[in-house]
């Protein structure tokens, strides 16, 4: 379990972290989301004892990093897979980690084994593809049998099967119980790998949630309905106390109604009680990509110094309330901020 | 974490690329030939000239290859970020760049011993009628002493990587204290002289060539140090020690 409590990271005029409470838990896999820029690597890093942070703290398991005594036993991390030597091979690099921490030299092959790098072991890590430097960098992470796990950004620049390789990997390693805590930009990516989320945008928490919950409330709920007699299906839908849009024929569909925040079950019984044939009865869903952006672009824009253009960004602050920013305060105040809203109920 | 433990990861870092070795045979190699060349070379009538002091006159090309190799040992792993790696396994900082010191030290102190003896041994076996036997301590000092001087030497060259981190700027800055301050400070009328005597490698070369001639009428060091050879020695050492500690210190609180 990682515990952030405070954690703040200021950079001469800068706040990279600011006042980053959250907390990781273990068997899970717990995803750090954020735009580029967000804090996310810093976080890492003080996590890690690496940084020290301006204010705040942050125990693993109970312990500062620093304390720990062979730290590579409870701790993993693969922050950045270039950090290796070049001219050193991989069998030699991950050598001098394992004697660094008294783990047993045979413990090297077979991490090595794990990521599959044993065939080329002998040859030099500046020789490697992207992938193969990611593949060692977890083999370097996994040597000591940890119980907590950081990767920062794994899956940047990887093929396909490289995604999967780690998707699937991180899965395996949060189901042997290892708490297993994964950044990434990359929402879709994401929802695709983690089962519990910390979103943060420009230092700040902006969630902390279940991937499912933080996508549920980010989205919003709509149901797209379709059937042969399209007029009758809008009367009993608007009879029933639900509002319903015409969505036109495109390509990716011919012409349909949108019932906006209403569940399939209750669109289906209303048509079902009314004796009307569907052709099509789905849940809609926003993409990740958009509540993503609407739950940190506030934050982007914040930056960008366009308060006209930052009605989302106290939507963003809202539920971790942090006081004393007169644009949040406002803007929490605008009925238009219904995923806020919802995220502060569900507290 | 015990020492011993960490030694022996520095000696895996080290010795798992190629450029120590490269640094080593070249600081050996360049040395001695230079030292067999003086000897090969001389004249007849110069043979009494043929001390073990001067064969040791070509130390400083080994010792500055050495200090080079000390340098990029710490800069590379900033430069690669192998530091950060570092400081993930063993994160007492100050353990984990003491052991590297102590190895990097080490093995420059045994290159130092290697050209020193090496340089002597082949000038004796091409001028075997050349004063070279070691008579006295002074003989001794200046031929065996070398490596304690190449120990010192990259302690400091550590240090200096240390704290600036990049390669090419910290090579650049002990070329110019090594090659252009030492040897320039003096030059300054009135107190040039007085600043000279407390200069850390002039002092350094104080240990080995203290009351020594060079050739002649060629004082190796300047006269009226202000400490004896083993004094100087100490001076070095303290010096060192002192840049050392700053280094470690504030890598100790800089983020990594």
């Amino acid at each position: 379990m990682i515990e952030a409590n405070g954690l703040t990271k200021r950079y001469g005029r800068t706040l990279a972290v600011n006042d980053l409470t959250f907390t990781v838990q273990a068997g899970r896999v717990t995803g750090f989301l954020g735009p580029n820029g967000a804090g996310k690597s810093t976080t890492m890093r003080m996590i890690l004892g690496l940084d020290r942070p301006t204010a705040g703290g942050v125990r693993i398991d109970g312990k500062r990093y620093t304390d720990l005594k062979e730290p590579l036993r409870h701790v993993g991390a693969l922050l950045d897979a270039k950090w290796v030597h070049p001219n050193r091979s991989a069998r030699a690099h991950l050598r001098w980690l394992a004697v660094s921490n008294k783990l047993p030299e045979k413990r090297v092959d077979e991490v090595l084994a794990l990521v599959g790098l044993t065939d080329v072991a002998g040859r030099r890590a500046g020789g490697y593809s992207l992938g193969m430097s990611q593949r060692l960098g977890i083999a370097g992470a996994l040597l000591g049998d940890p119980g907590v796990l950081l990767f920062d950004e794994p899956v940047n620049g990887l093929d396909p099967e490289g995604i999967l390789w780690i998707r699937q990997f991180m899965h395996r390693l949060a189901d042997e119980g290892r708490t297993v805590f994964v950044s990434s930009h990359l929402l879709s990516e994401m929802a695709l790998t983690a089962q519990d989320l910390v979103v943060i945008g420009r230092g700040r928490l902006i969630a902390q949630t279940s991937t499912s919950a933080f996508i549920d409330a980010a989205s919003g709920s709509s149901v797209r309905v379709r059937g042969p007699e399209l007029d009758r299906l809008r009367e009993v839908i608007t009879s029933g106390g639900l509002k319903a849009d015409d969505a036109p024929a495109t390509t990716e569909g011919p012409a349909a109604l949108v019932v906006h925040d209403a569940t399939t079950d209750d669109v289906g019984e209303l048509a079902g009680r009314a004796g009307l044939v569907l052709h099509e009865l789905a849940a809609q869903r926003g993409s990740l990509e958009q509540a993503f952006i609407q739950m940190t672009g506030g934050d982007v824009e914040y930056r960008t110094g366009d308060p006209a253009l930052a009605p989302v960004a106290g939507v963003a602050g809202a539920p971790v309330g942090v006081p004393g920013q007169p644009g949040e305060a406002l803007a929490s105040q605008r009925t238009g901020a219904p995923v806020a809203a919802r995220k502060a109920d569900a507290r | 974490m015990t020492t011993l433990t960490l030694l022996k990861v520095e000696r895996i870092k080290l010795f798992s690329t190629r450029s120590p070795w490269w640094c080593m045979g070249t600081a050996v190699f360049i040395t001695v030939g230079f030292a067999s060349l003086l000897a090969g070379t001389i004249r007849p009538r110069d043979l009494q000239d043929l001390t073990p002091a001067t064969t040791q006159f070509s130390y400083n090309f080994g010792f500055l290859i050495m200090m080079v190799m000390a340098i990029l040992a710490i800069t590379t792993e900033y430069r690669f970020g192998t530091i950060r790696a570092t400081f993930l396994a063993v994160p007492n900082r100050v353990d984990a760049l003491l052991a590297k010191t102590a190895v990097v030290a080490l093995l420059a102190g045994l290159v130092g011993e290697a050209a020193g003896v090496g340089a002597w041994a082949l000038s004796r076996a091409i001028r075997p009628e050349a004063p070279l036997a070691l008579d006295n301590a002074q003989d001794y000092r200046v031929v065996i002493g070398v490596g304690l001087v190449y120990m010192v030497a990259t302690v400091v060259a550590i240090s200096i990587g240390l704290l600036i981190r990049h390669s090419a700027g910290a090579i650049t800055a002990l070329l110019i204290w090594v090659m252009v301050v030492e040897n320039l400070l003096p030059a300054i009328p009135r107190v040039g002289e007085t600043i000279q005597k407390w200069l850390p490698f002039t002092v350094g070369n104080n240990f080995l060539y203290a009351g020594q001639q060079v050739g002649e009428n060629n004082n190796a060091t300047p006269s009226d140090m202000p400490f004896g050879a083993w004094g100087s020695l100490l001076y070095f050492a303290v010096v060192a020690a002192v840049l050392l500690a700053l280094a470690v210190g504030l890598a100790k609180r800089r983020d990594a």
